[in-house]
């Protein structure tokens, strides 16, 4: 009984890591087709933005002053819209090469850069050598660490064990996120346009939609969602340039399980993910944790390519064709 | 290019050699191109000669690193199989190499130690190989699951500090890596010939030359014809009864057996190996060096790893922390600009000069499509 609920406890903080780390890579992959593996670094930009507000680094914005919890909340909200604004500015400059194809096409007269969307692996090199750059920059102007933010709540006790109750919170404010996001893409005119663009770009551009307006926005809000997650996890990080790369495995890991469907991708990736890591980190150790992760993945991508979303998908039709 | 090749091939065994090495799937198909590399090769030879003796180490570094760079040549640029764990094929070797060399002392014992690293290398990638390309996994799903399995050959060998990972006299060592091992030798009982600075760099340089040789000739091939065709539609290539996942796995081995002999060259080089060569970072390398250099050739690789390896040090002297921020500018400015690398945007814009000035040599210079890109 004691080990079920340190499990069922343990189970809360795995789950909030995996789907916070994932989202924001799964909404970039499945509607722009493109692989960020700066995403761990977009994470960086977040959890290094909420330490500089929270400690009062930013000029002309005194969040340091704001009293209580409203301090850090001001912070990783701060967080949250710097990254979406970076992201905003690595589509128009790498990803969608707008920027240097404006300046190209005023003095060679033709573009030079051909858009990343749907070339995944070029993509993936790109953005490799946009981390690179990332983390070092970050590692010389900042230096190897920054303050960090306290853990706001304190602890839960339960049985003869606790637990912060913002690691808790934390499964509470994924869970969030996935309504948010599945709220987003069913009932907003931007989830309309961007269901659009996934299933047929040319069809959505003919019937109207602004495709490259829609990637714009898309980039943004991943990234958005990857500062969101760097913000969150400020108070239980120390806050040094490489945070983001153990968040990246992370992510990736539950984006290839979950597959194409962000929502019900990342929710069932994350949970089945997230009761390997449970179990196995709490009867074996973290090591062996990562480990079965890792392994379980590998089966998983084996076995279901596509992933577990595409079996959803198969129960769904299986049903329509028994009606 | 099918001009000159078309002559040769008459020519007696000479011709048929220059044959086999011909082709639309290479660079460097003309007379010139040979003269310029008889230079370079010259060059190399005489480099003790004219290098101080660390200018000449370093060089055996790079050039056994060349062969991790042609791994993944041939794998992803040629086969379209973008691989991150070329990397994890060069540890695997480094460790095992280690493991033997370590355990069964005298030159036969290195050279059973470089045997049994590139065929568990070799085996290492088959067996990966098979459970992906067999396992329906495909394009980029292959790249996460060979940069996954990276991880956890890193998050392993990380945690191998204790005594139990000792086998026999050679201790894996954990986070700070197994240090003492020996160079490679020839000769039974007293070592006749051993490979340690200048020999070294001698045997890496042969070893790169008959790769690049031996590679001219097997992508020039039949079969090196049928590992483009997959590369560029894996499905026709199907259709016209090749068996896809044959070739592929087929390449994927021979392409970790390479890594493993660059892997054990390099940490003959170092008598030292550690998880560290199974970092992100260091998985990321040969991808940086085959895309800036231009994947769908040979040279472009080679080129690119002893430049960027050559700029890596000479970067880390002068700028110090920056080396990464201009490594990691480069291959975003490349992979941006010039997609197909940087040795074809070169070829493209020596044979777009030829073409202004009228000239009609740089006909071979022509992409393998048949287009010339303006």
């Amino acid at each position: 009984m004691a080990i079920g609920l340190d499990l069922l406890v343990q189970f809360f903080p795995n789950f909030a890591s995996i789907v916070l780390a994932a989202t924001g890579l799964a909404i970039i992959f499945g509607i722009m087709g493109v692989i960020n593996l700066a995403h761990g670094e977009f994470i960086m930009v977040g959890a290094f933005s909420t330490s500089l507000a929270y400690n009062g680094g930013i000029p002309f914005l005194p969040i340091d002053a704001l009293p209580g919890l409203s301090r850090l909340i001001g912070a990783m909200l701060f967080a949250a819209l710097v990254t979406a604004l970076f992201g905003l500015l690595v589509e128009r400059t790498i990803i969608s090469g707008a920027v240097p194809n404006w300046i190209s096409e005023r003095t060679l007269g033709r573009p030079v850069v051909t858009p990343l969307y749907d070339r995944l692996l070029d993509s993936m090199v790109a953005t490799w050598g946009l981390s690179l750059i990332m983390v070092q920059t970050f590692r010389n102007v900042f230096g190897n660490s920054l303050s960090g933010v306290p853990i706001p709540f304190g602890e839960l006790s339960y049985g003869n064990s606790s637990i912060g109750l913002y690691q808790v919170l934390l499964a509470g404010v994924a869970a969030f996120v996935l309504i948010a996001l599945y709220l987003v893409f069913v009932r907003t005119d931007y989830g309309m346009r961007a269901r659009a663009t996934i299933q047929n770009e040319s069809m959505a551009q003919s019937l109207g939609v602004n495709t490259e307006r829609t990637y714009m926005a898309t980039f943004a809000l991943g990234s958005g969602l990857a500062g969101l997650t760097g913000a969150l996890y400020t108070p239980l990080l120390s806050i040094e340039p490489g945070l983001g790369s153990v968040f990246l495995v992370d992510a990736f890991v539950a984006v290839v399980v979950g597959g194409s469907s962000v929502v019900v991708g990342t929710l069932l990736s994350g949970g089945l993910l997230g009761i390997v890591d449970t179990l196995f980190s709490n009867v074996y150790g973290t090591f062996a944790g990562r480990i079965a992760l890792l392994i379980v993945a590998i089966v998983l991508i084996r076995f279901i390519p596509q992933g577990l979303s595409s079996l959803v998908e198969r129960l769904r039709e299986r049903r329509l064709e028994v009606d | 290019m099918g001009v000159e090749s078309d002559d040769t091939a008459t020519r007696g065994p000479l011709g048929r050699l220059a044959a086999a090495l011909h082709g639309p799937n290479t660079m460097g198909n003309s007379r010139r191109f040979w003269y310029l590399f008889g230079v370079v090769v010259l060059l190399f030879v005489f480099f003790p000669l004219y290098m101080l003796p660390s200018a000449v180490t370093n060089m055996s570094q790079y050039l056994s690193l060349v062969l991790l760079a042609l791994s993944l040549a041939v794998v992803w640029g040629y086969t379209g199989v973008l691989s991150f764990g070329q990397v994890a094929f060069f540890g695997v070797a480094g460790y095992t190499y280690g493991i033997v060399a370590i355990n069964v002392t005298g030159p036969l014992g290195t050279i059973a130690g470089l045997v049994v690293a590139v065929g568990i290398a070799a085996l290492f990638a088959a067996i990966l190989g098979y459970f992906m390309f067999y396992g329906g996994v495909s394009d980029v799903y292959v790249t996460i699951l060979t940069l996954v399995v990276v991880l956890v050959l890193k998050t392993f060998l990380d945690q191998t500090a204790g005594d139990e990972w000792t086998i026999g006299e050679a201790a894996l060592g954990g986070f700070n890596g197994m240090p003492g091992i020996p160079d490679l030798a020839l000769g039974i009982g007293e070592p006749f010939l051993v490979f340690n600075d200048t020999v070294l760099f001698y045997a890496a340089l042969l070893a790169v030359l008959v790769t690049y040789l031996g590679l001219r000739a097997l992508l020039n091939s039949d079969y090196g014809r049928v590992m483009v065709a997959v590369r560029e539609d894996e499905d026709r290539t199907e259709m016209l009864g090749y068996d896809v996942k044959r070739v592929k796995l087929t390449v994927f081995t021979f392409g970790g057996a390479l890594a493993g002999l660059s892997g054990v060259l390099y940490v003959t080089y170092f008598n030292y190996i550690s998880p560290s060569e199974l970092s992100l970072t260091a998985a990321s390398l040969p991808v940086i060096w085959v895309a800036v250099g231009g994947r769908k050739t040979l040279l472009g690789p080679i080129v690119a790893t002893i430049f960027i390896e050559r700029l890596g040090l000479f970067l880390s002297v002068n700028v110090g922390d920056w080396a990464f921020v201009i490594n990691g500018l480069l291959l975003l400015v490349i992979v941006l600009l010039l997609p197909e690398g940087l040795l074809p945007g070169l070829r493209d814009l020596v044979s777009w000069i030829g073409d202004r000035r009228g000239d009609s040599d740089t006909d071979d210079t022509t992409d393998p499509t048949g287009e010339v890109i303006e």
